[in-house]
C-alpha cells in the first residue's frame, strides 16, 4: 500500500520540510526585521514559505485531493522560480537582498529550482498513483492492517 | 564560536553521511544501532554547540546577525532527530535517503552559522 509520503515521497517531504522551515525563517526574519528594504523580494519568500509548507502539508496527507493541490503548488513554484530567477539576472535592481528562488536558488544550491519538478515527477508518478486510489479506499474502508 | 566545534560537527556530518551512503548502497534498512550512536554524538555536539553559541553570543563584541544566528543554532538540533525518524517510518532505501538529506542540512547550516560569525568578525 503506497502513500504519497512512502517510498520516494518521503525524500521528497523531507526536502520539502528543510524548505518550508528555511523559507519560512528566512521570510520572517526579513520581513521582521528589516521590511522595507526590499519589499518585493521578501514577499517573494514568503510565498516560497507558504507554497513549501502546502507542499509538505500534501504530501503527508495523501490522496487525491492533496495530490491535485500538490501538484498546483508545484507548478506555482516552478513558475515562481523560473521568473524569478530571470528576473533577478536580467533586473538586479528590483532584488536587493536575495530571496529562496533568486538567482534560480544558488543560495541554496539550485535545489529550488530541481525540486519543484522532482515533485512533478513524483506526483504524477504511477507509484504516487496508486496512493491515490489507496488514499481513497482508505477514506471509504480502512484495510484491515498495511 | 570556537573553529573546533565547527570541524567536529563536519567531520561527524562526514562520517555519518557516508555511513548513509553505504547503508542506502547496500540496501540496510533501519540504519543499525551503532550507526544511530554516531548520530546521538552528533546530536550532542550540536546541543553543545547551542549552549556555547548562545554563550558566545551574548559575550561578543561582534555585531553578530542574532537572531539569524540563534534560529541556525535552535535548528540545526532538530535536524538528525528529524532525519533518525524517517529513517526509522521508512525502513527501505528511501528512509535511508531521508537521513541523507537531513545529514546534508546539518553540513549547509553549519557552514552558514560560522559565516554568519566570521561575517560580522572585524
Amino acid at each position: 500500500m503506497r502513500e504519497l509520503s512512502t517510498g520516494p515521497g518521503r525524500v521528497l517531504v523531507a526536502v520539502y520540510a528543510v524548505f518550508a522551515v528555511a523559507a519560512t525563517g528566512r521570510s520572517l526574519v526579513q520581513l521582521g526585521t528589516d521590511a522595507g528594504r526590499a519589499p518585493l523580494a521578501y514577499s517573494l519568500s514568503l510565498l516560497a514559505a507558504v507554497l513549501y509548507l502546502v507542499a509538505t502539508t500534501c504530501l503527508l496527507r495523501g490522496g487525491e485531493v492533496a495530490r491535485r493541490v500538490a501538484l498546483v503548488t508545484v507548478l506555482v513554484e516552478a513558475t515562481g522560480v523560473l521568473v524569478v530567477g530571470t528576473l533577478s539576472y536580467l533586473v538586479g535592481d528590483w532584488f536587493p537582498d536575495k530571496t529562496v528562488w533568486s538567482h534560480y536558488g544558488q543560495g541554496y544550491g539550485f535545489l529550488p529550482l530541481v525540486l519543484p519538478f522532482l515533485g512533478l515527477w513524483w506526483l504524477l508518478h504511477p507509484g504516487a498513483r496508486a496512493a491515490r486510489s489507496a488514499g481513497d479506499e482508505q477514506t471509504s474502508c480502512p484495510p484491515p492492517g498495511t | 564560536m570556537t573553529g573546533w566545534l565547527v570541524v567536529t560537527v563536519l567531520l561527524l556530518t562526514a562520517v555519518a553521511a557516508a555511513w548513509t551512503v553505504v547503508m542506502i548502497v547496500r540496501d540496510e534498512s533501519p540504519p543499525s544501532d551503532r550507526f544511530f550512536v554516531v548520530l546521538g554524538v552528533l546530536l550532542l555536539v550540536l546541543v553543545v554547540q547551542l549552549v556555547a553559541g548562545l554563550v558566545a553570543l551574548a559575550t561578543t563584541d561582534r555585531d553578530v546577525d542574532g537572531v539569524t544566528f540563534v534560529a541556525y543554532l535552535l535548528t540545526v538540533v532538530l535536524a538528525p532527530p528529524f532525519g533518525a525518524a524517517l529513517a526509522l517510518v521508512e525502513r527501505s532505501r528511501w528512509g535511508t535517503a531521508s537521513l541523507l538529506v537531513a545529514l546534508a542540512t546539518v553540513a549547509a547550516m553549519e557552514v552558514r552559522l560560522d559565516a554568519l560569525w566570521a561575517a560580522a568578525g572585524a
